[in-house]
């Protein structure tokens, strides 16, 4: 970890980065979120755990507005990004997508080869002009997601056949080379093996210097491994959230406590 | 496993060979169906074949033609307009007179004018209009006998039979006699076939204008039914809000896509002749009318291969912010193509084969020149298949089923294109 010394640098560090407030979601006539209140700290992992069906990917979602295009989904409430609401009249959502990337639970890269996959979101955004700055972007992408060395030599083979490890690590560099500011995770892990789970663990506590990293887990361990703050969903309503070290050994409800030491789910 | 199990002892044991014996069964009943359907299909192809081959040869004969500028050329200009009045049907004729002096009177003789077909004075002006300096000389050239001639040499007609029961009398069969052992009789590949429109005469009739007639008819459906079927499918699957309306939308798809095709031309006449007043015969109109019948097939295949790209691919285009055109152009119709392609094949195969509809709206007509363009008046092969089925001549059986193999060889040539095409879009991963 970095250690960190000047006083303003921390205060940046510690800048809330997202803030939602009362933020109730519909899927049709059934309500999947009632009432969120939850702050994303910059340039920290922020873990959501919970039972399955209580709205961790729901509110997910959210925040890149990807429920836009779920027919009959229905979301009211304020979510703020660096202080700017994203349901706004002026933000386009494809442009919110740019600046904050999604990681999805199964690894989907493009079939493509390993190097049109990161480049395209470079390309499409017009990061890039030239072939040369492009092959810069996926480099350094491929370097950040710790993946360049295995692939490096295979940049033009299918990104689809990759192993499952190197596909996620490969869909996270395709995340970060169109530079947002937001990571999302939806149990990146789930898929994988604990060699492979290890890697991107380590590659988050990476990233975060650099990014704003929200992850869904539904391993106690993982949150308690890579993340510094922890939000416990259950039915769609944020019972606690906290520093993870303290929600783990002293959390406040009682129902936080059942879940984590499995006494439900 | 323990003996006293239910999987094991005399009872299991019967119930394993039941299943087997079912199994083998099964297959049996498979390999009967494909061995069934490939014997209808050799059978089918075989007798098309056996019988369309004489349609791709046919006999010449070599004629000495003296080229009288006295009936060719009577101004002695040598200008192509003078040139292209002149009397070739006497040449051919005085050279025939020539190689059978003996023969008298009016009906003898008309009777060994019609050995030659009438196409050999068209063909004697075509060289002669080339190569004008030819007037005043002798030349040998090789023309085309009349159909009767032909089938006697390709052994349709038989010399035992009573003479009233032939087409040809005794007397024409030994003129025929004398020519072959002249040498003059040879037989020919028939580009003819492959060149020529539609003709009364069956020795000059060809393909050709049929096959350009499908070509444009098939042009104007694929240019219409493709961009019109993928979009509408793209629309459909992708930026359609669900709901009654869209159901509605799709239901008459799917019941479009099984209307009579017979009902989509008298569609094309009522809308396209009768209130737009575009030309009828025309390839335009077919087109039309084809694409209207093709496109439901279209959407239907397009939509389906749109439905089958992963979801996940779709959610990974936009989480890094493509836009939904982005999303659909990139990564959806991409992947969708293949499936697409082999859609739109199917249904351009089925509008190739399509008579009902055109014969609605006057492709039928009998059209001699090979159509030069979208609303020149044509006809397809179908419909010349058609049209030659119903001809009297003895000849057009031939024709006939020489059609139908140039019918089958653009199939083929179509499927084939699209192959190549799917496997030039499909994923190697
Ligand atoms: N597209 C959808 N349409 C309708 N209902 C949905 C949709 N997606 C989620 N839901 C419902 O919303 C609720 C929350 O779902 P969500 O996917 O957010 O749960 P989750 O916490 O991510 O669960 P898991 O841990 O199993 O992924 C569930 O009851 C689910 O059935
Ligand atoms: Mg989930």
């Amino acid at each position: 970890m970095t250690t960190i010394s000047r006083p303003a640098e921390r205060s940046q560090l510690y800048l809330t980065k997202i803030t939602t407030r009362d933020l109730n979601v519909w899927y049709g006539e059934k309500q999947a979120l009632f009432s969120v209140n939850l702050d994303i700290e910059r340039n920290r992992v922020t873990s959501l755990i919970g039972p399955s069906g209580c709205g961790k990917s729901t509110y997910l979602r959210c925040l890149n507005r990807m429920n836009d295009v779920i027919e009959g989904c229905r979301v009211e409430g304020k979510i703020a990004l660096d202080g700017d609401d994203v349901h706004g009249e002026d933000v386009d959502p494809v442009q919110l997508r740019a600046r904050v990337g999604m990681v999805f639970q199964k690894p989907n890269p493009f079939p493509k080869s390993v190097w049109e996959n990161v480049a395209y979101g470079p390309r499409i955004h017009g990061l890039a002009t030239g072939r040369a700055e492009l092959d810069e972007i996926v480099t350094t992408s491929l370097e950040r997601a710790g993946l360049f060395a295995e692939v490096k030599d295979r940049l033009d083979d299918p990104g689809t056949g990759l192993s499952g490890g190197q596909q996620q690590r490969l869909c996270i560099a395709r995340a970060i080379a169109v530079q947002p500011d937001v990571i999302l995770m939806d149990e990146p892990c789930s898929a994988l093996d604990p060699i492979a789970t290890a890697r991107i663990e380590e590659l988050m506590e990476e990233l975060r210097a650099r990014y704003t990293i929200v992850i869904v887990t539904h391993s106690m361990q993982q949150a308690a491994r890579v993340s510094q703050r922890t939000a416990f969903f259950h039915l769609g309503a944020v019972v606690e959230e906290g520093e993870t070290g303290k929600l783990f050994t002293d959390p406040r409800e009682e129902r936080t406590r059942d879940y984590i030491t499995g006494r439900f789910g | 496993m323990t003996s006293g199990g239910v999987h094991s002892g005399e009872a299991a044991r019967r119930r394993l060979r039941k299943r087997h014996a079912a199994e083998r069964r099964f297959r049996l009943y498979g390999l009967a169906a494909i061995g069934l359907a490939l014997g209808a299909l050799v059978t089918l192809l075989g007798t098309v074949v056996v019988r369309g081959l004489p349609a791709f040869f046919g006999y010449e004969v070599t004629l000495d033609l003296h080229l009288d500028a006295a009936r060719l050329d009577p101004q002695g200009g040598r200008r192509p307009g003078d040139l292209g009045r002149g009397d070739y049907g006497r040449v051919v004729k005085d050279a025939l007179r020539a190689l059978f002096p003996e023969v008298k009177g009016r009906r003898e003789r008309r009777r060994l004018h019609a050995l030659v077909s009438s196409g050999a004075a068209f063909d004697l002006r075509e060289r002669v209009l080339a190569e004008p300096d030819l007037v005043g000389s002798t030349i040998a050239l090789a023309v085309p006998l009349s159909d009767d001639a032909d089938l006697f040499f390709k052994g349709g007609v038989d010399a035992e039979a009573a003479e009233a029961d032939r087409r040809l009398s005794d007397a024409q069969i030994t003129w025929l006699r004398a020519l072959q052992s002249e040498g003059r009789v040879a037989r020919r590949f028939w580009t003819r076939f492959f060149r020529a429109g539609d003709s009364r005469e069956p020795e000059l009739a060809g393909i050709w204008g049929a096959l350009v007639g499908s070509l444009w008819t098939l042009g104007v459906t694929l240019l219409l039914s493709f961009p019109l079927g993928v979009a509408a499918a793209v629309y459909l699957e992708e930026f359609a809000p669900k709901g009654r309306l869209t159901d509605f939308i799709e239901v008459n798809i799917n019941n479009l896509a099984a209307v009579p095709s017979i009902v989509f031309g008298l569609l094309g006449l009522a809308v396209f002749l009768n209130l737009s007043g575009l030309p009828r015969s025309a390839p335009l109109v077919g087109g039309l009318v084809l694409a209207l019948m093709t496109l439901p097939t279209v959407i239907i295949a397009s939509r389906s291969s749109i439905m089958a790209v992963p979801p996940g691919i779709r959610e990974a285009a936009m989480g890094i912010g493509a836009s939904p055109i982005q999303v659909v152009g990139h990564h959806v119709l991409p992947l969708a193509l293949p499936g697409i392609l082999t859609g739109t094949i199917l249904g351009m195969a089925r509008a190739l084969g399509e008579t009902a509809p055109l014969l609605m709206i006057g492709m039928v007509a009998f059209i001699v020149d090979v159509p030069t363009g979208p609303t020149a008046p044509a006809t397809v092969l179908p419909v010349q298949v058609y049209l030659w089925a119903d001809s009297p001549e003895r000849a057009f059986v031939a024709k006939t089923s020489g059609a139908i193999l140039v019918l089958l060889a653009f199939l083929v040539a179509m499927n084939l294109a699209a192959v190549l095409l799917r496997s030039r879009f499909e994923r190697r991963w």
